[in-house]
């Protein structure tokens, strides 16, 4: 394997949570709800999936864990903001706050443990194609996992009823309220969608990226994921492209850094959160303000009796 | 099973306090019966939380020291949440005002320079906070960039300035290669209020900036204008209110605040820049605002109350070796009840059995 395969490798390593992170977010916000709590699900399904993965010697169960630990997490904020109509942007980031507080105490027990690799699936004849055969089709699972997802997603919120009345819903909630579609109840399983997604991320991480755990490992990733939505104006295919980008930059400025130009390695590690800005930016100053955003995005529902 | 709201026309004061209490409360049998499922005392660690710190005379200068910080970044977020945009950022802005404040100490650093340097510290330590917080603001008001996500990405970036400050230039040439800046000049340092306490003056600013706000809150047309535009965006546009104007002045006035609590918590607390200097100050004020529903009084108190979690963190872990992410996840439980409690005032909430999910 040559050392620019090796690169482009790590690249679709790097991107693929993020990926499954803002599909996640991607379907919550479609219907209306603003779940800022993504880096602090991301992180408890992180912790729940390293430590049931060491603890029952199973990354199949590490997922699982990972994944509820996520719909959990999302339920929280479900009963908050659907429950209570409190606060969405607030309850976000509590919920973010918690998440990073409970992982470390979770993960607390397995630092230090390690993770074997996780074997990738070597798709036969396609694999031994030059250049691009290893890195399209020797890939592990979750990756053609975060593709299938991206399609399944796009194709559920153009394609299909239910997916039509999600976006009705976050459209403009009040019409789809006085149409009897069902606001909260759609948003919920949106909401939990989200969490899944956001725990399966975390779960990449710790099980596949890094294989161990360490407090905070999720390093604004949450955050970036939360971005790619809103730079994709809420489409997936565009998030799709969104994220190998920003993961393309996170590789490229570690290898930056390991190759040493003279540059504070600070500068680099920056570059993920500036081109984040950088892209938010330029997003705006072609479309004008938030484009493709729903309506109801962010907006307590109260059902009118 | 659901929830059905039905919005209340009159929610008195009493009951916005009574909320808060409730919150409390409800956070620490939360937090109780998570140390419980830990296989902990709840009763040890709430004597450790929260009654041995209060028994202490040292403890309660601490409880001064660490509410500080807090107290001036939350009174200046009220600022922003009140008119309705969120600067999650504030923790970046605390860095670079410590940051721009401590450039001019190590610069006169060794000199005789006089008295003039600590005020001037100080004023560096505000402007840098106002302009690193006006960044999102112009993002937002130039180009329509959602504040939120550009103001939490410029914490992760000033805090890679700081540190490669104290890892590069900045570091002490004598410090045994440990990555942090010469110890401030007594001519750079902020003085404590009383002669051989902890309590430095920060705790001074913090209280000034409440009783300022109070007034500019209640009793200014820039109150009354922040209120309008967080509760009636559309109201405040006929009245005339520009509301990138608005932008800009909040984000400056939590920007320097945050910058003045950095500064002071360096030079009054620290004493040299070192990688880390703020245990999430800037995140936690957050609560802290919300705790204090907003108003400049109750943020002091919610301060101080906030800070008995970091010092019964603190001393949990030593004491009975809880983790001191045990803190943060209470401050996230903390914040979640106080915002479902704000539900609780707002509308009367009735769990249904029957019906249709809606």
């Amino acid at each position: 394997m040559t050392t620019f395969e090796a690169i482009l490798l790590t690249i679709v390593t790097a991107s693929t949570p993020l990926l499954i992170a803002a599909m996640g977010e991607l379907v919550t916000e479609r219907s209306g709800v603003l779940n800022l709590g993504v880096e602090g699900m991301m992180a408890m399904g992180a912790a729940c999936s390293f430590a049931a993965a060491v603890t029952f010697d199973s990354t199949l169960l590490g997922v699982a864990a990972g994944m509820l630990a996520g719909t959990l997490m999302a339920a929280l904020f479900a009963l908050l903001v659907l429950g209570f109509a409190a606060n969405q942007t607030g309850s976000g980031l509590a919920l973010t706050i918690f998440g990073l507080g409970l992982s470390g105490l979770i993960g607390a027990p397995f630092v230090g443990a390690r993770r074997d690799p996780v074997a990738p699936v070597d798709i036969p004849v396609l694999s031994d194609i030059p250049m691009i055969g290893r890195l399209f089709f020797e890939q592990d699972l979750f990756v053609y996992a975060s593709i299938v997802l991206t399609v399944l997603v796009g194709l559920y919120l153009t394609r299909t009823r239910s997916g039509l009345t999600l976006r009705s819903i976050g459209e403009n909630h009040t019409s789809a309220n006085a149409l009897g579609l069902p606001v909260r109840r759609v948003r919920f399983f949106a909401i939990l969608f989200g969490g899944a997604c956001a725990g399966l991320a975390g779960a990449y991480l710790a099980l596949v990226y890094t294989r161990f755990w360490s407090p905070g490992m999720t390093a604004g990733r949450g955050w970036i994921a939360l971005a790619l939505v809103v730079f994709a104006a809420w489409r997936p295919g565009w998030a799709l492209v969104g994220a190998y980008i920003f993961g393309a930059a996170t590789v490229l400025q570690l290898h930056a850094q390991a190759a040493q130009f003279g540059v504070p390695s600070q500068l680099l590690s920056a570059v993920p959160y500036l081109a984040t800005i950088l892209a938010l930016l330029l997003l705006s100053i072609r479309h004008g303000r938030a484009i493709g955003a729903p309506g109801s995005l962010g907006a307590p529902f109260v059902p009118d009796r | 099973m659901r929830f059905e709201l039905t919005p209340r026309t009159n929610a008195s004061v009493g009951m916005r306090v009574l909320a808060s209490v409730a919150a409390f409360i409800t956070a620490f049998l939360i937090a109780g019966l998570v140390i419980w499922i830990m296989g902990r005392s709840p009763v040890a660690a709430f004597d450790v939380y929260v009654l041995q710190p209060l028994s202490d005379p040292w403890a309660i200068q601490e409880l001064i020291v660490k509410a500080t910080p807090m107290a001036l970044i939350a009174i200046g977020l009220s600022y922003c949440f009140r008119a309705n945009l969120w600067n999650i950022g504030a923790e970046g802005q605390y860095v670079i005002g410590a940051v721009l404040g401590s450039w001019l100490a190590l610069k006169t650093h060794g000199t005789d320079a006089g008295f003039w340097v600590l005020p001037a510290m100080l004023l560096l330590g505000i402007v840098g906070g106002a302009l690193y917080g006006l960044i999102p603001a112009f993002l937002k008001t130039r180009f329509g960039v959602n504040e939120i996500l550009t103001s939490l990405m410029l914490v992760y970036v000033a805090q890679l300035v700081l540190d490669y400050l104290v890892r590069g230039p900045w570091r002490d040439p004598k410090g045994f290669n440990f990555p942090q800046s010469v110890t401030f000049d007594p001519a750079a340092t902020l003085p404590p209020v009383f002669e051989a306490g902890r309590v430095h003056y920060g705790a001074v600013f913090a209280v000034i900036a409440v009783l300022v706000t109070a007034v500019v809150l209640g009793r200014t047309l820039f109150g009354y204008r922040l209120k309008l535009t967080g509760d009636a965006p559309r109201a405040a546009r006929f009245a005339g209110f520009s509301s990138r104007a608005t932008t800009m002045a909040v984000f400056a006035i939590s920007g320097g605040l945050a910058g003045l609590a950095g500064i002071s918590e360096v030079a009054g607390q620290i004493g040299q820049l070192q990688p880390s200097i703020s245990p999430g100050y800037g995140f936690t004020a957050i609560t802290v605002a919300f705790l204090g529903r907003l108003n400049p009084i109750g943020i002091l108190i919610a301060s101080l109350v906030v800070a008995l979690t970091f010092i019964g963190g603190e001393s949990a872990q030593i004491l009975l070796k809880l983790p001191l992410d045990l803190t943060q996840a209470f401050q996230g439980i903390l914040l979640m009840c106080v915002l479902a409690a704000d539900a609780l005032v707002s509308y009367r909430i009735r769990l249904t059995t029957r019906g249709g999910g809606k």
